[in-house]
């Protein structure tokens, strides 16, 4: 071997080598780290902030950081199996005791006493931030949970449908051209007027035809065409909220524009001789919202184990063996966009009920993220993970919000989306049935998704 | 029709789009060519290119605005800035979010969302580090109409959009049809596990389709910064619209991606005269969604893995 050729295995040798990738791997996180919490710059003097983030001394703080990482990992890769062993028969019981059904029927019901008397305990801030955030976020989370999770497409433009929801229901809950004197939220007529829990069969019904009609065209193609029409579709409902003040070619005044649509009524209803008027009071809110997460939990665990959630399970896991046993898969991959649209839409009657006032401004393409992370964070396809996700993560921003500008909260959401799917890819509370798909899918069985087969040039 | 009065204007700016949007359109036609992933995150590989351009020139350019020689010179330091920036960003990008779940064999909906949460994560770090307002590029010549075609003006930013891109066209078709690197691109997007057997090293051919992809759209980044401004969210929009190209003519075919990007900002363009400048976006979008009802492969079909 000449010198040449053996200086080349030398340091082919170096580059392979584990330990130091780790390394490098960690130190790339601590720089990144740095740069997440360090300073915010300025249009004007844009080299201020990363000069600041990692030309002071307080970058030595995030190396130690990644050193210390570093040895954890170097650690638990040396030492992890010993002390898996030993943690066993501790493993082994909380298994057991989890397991039972008699254990987890008591923690639900607990949970939900829990989220019943909540609102009477707490301050008035987390009042409003458990009705018009986790509330609604979760009846969200868990309308995309049945996109994401149960037939495994991805839905980058989740609010539109909610916004969706929400300009239905300013435009039914306003006043046909014949009532004279009363004011309308939009400046368009309606044919006849309805309070909001009228509206909500009629968003839920629009919602869904919408889905129908943005999911027909898409979902014969590859599943990954989905992600980005409706990433496509979500920014333009927003557009068209916004300039359908004017309408080009009819010059007609549609939505309001930027300036939105105000005084929605509060919803109510009459049945028999008892009546109900909710008002701005958010603890009601909140149990309606809690009444309405009930219903739904219900009906899509339901639905989960049906003749449709099953055929969904058997899209995910082969689409190949589904189609060939039968089984319609575009049309109920077209079923489940619907039935996520339409939950969407549901939440958009109650959301434009409850804060009366709605605008463009509302629903910005980002949220659709935020839900994803939420569905992911908690579990996707894990009904109450998907519940626990939601609220920790509504919950998190809201506690830390002294400490962190409300912009950069997109930024550890979009690290922890990374994170998740390279280290927990079933999430935090998995939905059992999940997480062995996607362990399955690692081993090269079945696809854990409806995207038609694995990416190609997988790593070998 | 409503554009035809104003119709070489239109045509000519159109023409300028269609050239950026060719350049991004290639990077998601690239790397949807090796992988069959839309690379989510490619509209802020062109975000970070149009910021490295834009500190280059700032940091170049004096008070006055240069011409002659110096302004070639800058425009071509920025380009090339924005190129690099972007090819690594791509690079880390490949190397975070899609290296770690290729090697596991994830499922394509992780890597579509480990995709997404990398360009939120880039979106809103870049929105902190510099800044949320948009900052325009420094004047690096004097832009004004060059010559006229059926007296709609040319402006010189438009030539200079069109030589950059054409080049840049030129020497990716070369680099995929004659050399070693694009022999590998097409082995692995035609069967990426012959193509492991055949002893193309299949992780170092994706590394460098992503890194040939990020020079291309960071370049177009600093010269779509040129055109407009630069600022964090300026990846978005040209992004969809890219992809729509890319599909356009057909996703995986180069050429294809070429012809959708110039056919998109030239339609595009004459539809705004049609309908107001607020409702651009949605012209893009539906020509996404009446090519995939009605030509889902594209105008000039998909070919995943051939040279032209």
């Amino acid at each position: 071997m000449t010198a040449q050729t053996e200086e080349r295995v030398s340091r082919a040798a170096w580059r392979e080598n584990e330990s130091l990738r780790r390394l490098g791997a960690c130190l790339f996180a601590a720089a990144v780290l740095a740069l997440m919490t360090g300073a915010t710059g300025s249009s004007a003097d844009p080299a201020f902030a990363v000069t600041h983030s990692l030309l002071r001394p307080r970058i030595l703080v995030f190396v130690v950081l990644g050193l210390a990482l570093f040895a954890l990992i170097e650690g638990s890769s040396r030492y992890g199996a010993r002390l898996r062993t030993s943690l066993a028969p501790a493993t082994a019981v909380r298994k057991r005791f989890f397991g039972m059904s008699a254990t987890r029927y008591g923690v639900y019901l607990a949970l939900l006493v829990l989220a019943i008397v909540l609102p009477l305990i707490v301050s008035n801030f987390w009042v409003t931030v458990l009705s018009q955030q986790i509330g609604i976020y979760v009846v969200l989370a868990i309308g995309l949970n049945v996109v994401v999770g149960f037939a495994g497409l991805l839905d980058l433009g989740y609010i539109a449908f909610f916004a969706i929801g929400a300009y239905t229901t300013a435009f039914f809950t306003g006043y046909p051209k014949t009532v004279p004197g009363q004011i309308s939220p939009l400046p368009i007529h309606p044919p006849i007027h309805l309070t909001p829990f009228e509206v909500l069969p009629i968003a839920i019904f629009v919602c869904f035809m919408a889905g129908v009609i943005l999911g027909a065209p898409t979902l014969r193609l590859r599943g990954d065409y989905l992600a980005i029409v409706t990433l496509g579709f979500g920014e333009i409902v927003r557009i068209v909220l916004v300039n359908s003040d004017n309408v080009p070619i009819i010059h007609k005044n549609f939505t309001n524009g930027p300036r939105g649509a105000f005084g929605i009524p509060h919803p109510s209803f009459h049945i028999g001789g008892f009546g109900y008027t909710w008002t701005l009071s958010q603890r009601e809110y909140y149990w309606l919202l809690l009444g309405f997460i009930l219903v739904l939990l219900f009906l899509f665990r339901r639905l989960e184990d049906s003749r449709v959630g099953r055929a969904w399970t058997a899209i995910r896991e082969d689409e190949v063996a589904a189609a060939a046993s039968g089984v319609p898969t575009v049309r109920f991959k077209l079923l489940a966009f619907a039935i996520g649209a339409s939950t969407s839409g549901l939440a958009g009657v109650i959301f434009a009920s409850q804060i009366q006032f709605i605008s463009p401004e509302n629903f910005p393409l980002l949220n659709s993220i935020l839900v994803l992370c939420y569905v992911i964070f908690g579990g996707m396809g894990s009904l109450p993970g998907v519940v626990a996700g939601a609220a920790a993560l509504i919950w998190l921003p809201n506690i830390l919000r002294d400490y962190v500008p409300p912009q950069d909260r997109f930024i550890y959401f979009g690290a922890l989306l990374v994170v998740m799917m390279i280290f927990r890819p079933q999430g935090m509370i998995p939905s059992r049935r999940r997480a062995r798909e996607l362990e399955l899918a690692e081993g090269g069985i079945g696809g854990a998704d409806a995207m038609g087969g694995p990416a190609g040039g997988a790593a070998r | 029709m409503c554009f035809t009065n104003n119709f070489w204007n239109l045509a000519i700016s159109g023409l300028a789009d269609g050239f950026l949007y060719a350049l991004i359109a290639l990077g998601y036609t690239l790397v949807y060519g090796v992988l069959q992933l839309i690379n989510f995150a490619h509209s802020e590989v062109f975000m970070s290119g149009g910021f490295a351009g834009l500190f280059l020139v700032q940091f170049l350019v004096g008070s006055t605005t240069p011409h002659g020689i110096q302004s070639v010179l800058l425009v071509l330091a920025g380009t090339v800035m924005g190129a690099l920036a972007g090819g690594v960003v791509a690079f880390l990008l490949e190397r975070v979010a899609y290296r770690p779940l290729r090697r596991r064999n994830a499922p394509r909906l992780a890597f579509l969302i480990s995709a997404i949460g990398a360009s939120l994560f880039l979106l809103n770090l870049a929105g902190k580090q510099f800044g949320r307002l948009a900052i325009p590029v420094p004047n690096l010549y004097t832009n004004g109409t060059v010559f006229t075609v059926f007296g709609a003006r040319v402006l010189t930013t438009y030539i200079v959009i069109a030589i950059a891109a054409l080049i840049m066209l030129v020497l990716l078709d070369r680099l995929v049809a004659k050399t070693k690197l694009g022999q590998g691109i097409r082995a692995v997007a035609q069967d990426a596990d012959t193509a492991s057997l055949m002893g193309v090293d299949i992780n170092r051919v994706i590394s460098q389709t992503f890194v040939v992809g990020g020079l291309l759209g960071g370049a177009a980044g600093f010269l779509f910064g040129l055109a407009f401004n630069v600022q964090y969210n300026m990846g978005f929009i040209p992004g969809v619209k890219a992809f729509t190209a890319a599909v356009l003519g057909g996703i995986g075919n180069i050429r294809g991606a070429m012809l959708g990007g110039l056919l998109l900002g030239i339609v595009e363009n004459l539809g705004v005269a049609c309908v107001e400048s607020a409702w651009r976006d949605v012209i893009a979008f539906l020509i996404l969604v009446l090519v995939l009802m009605f030509r889902p492969t594209g105008l000039l079909g998909e070919r995943l893995g051939r040279s032209a």
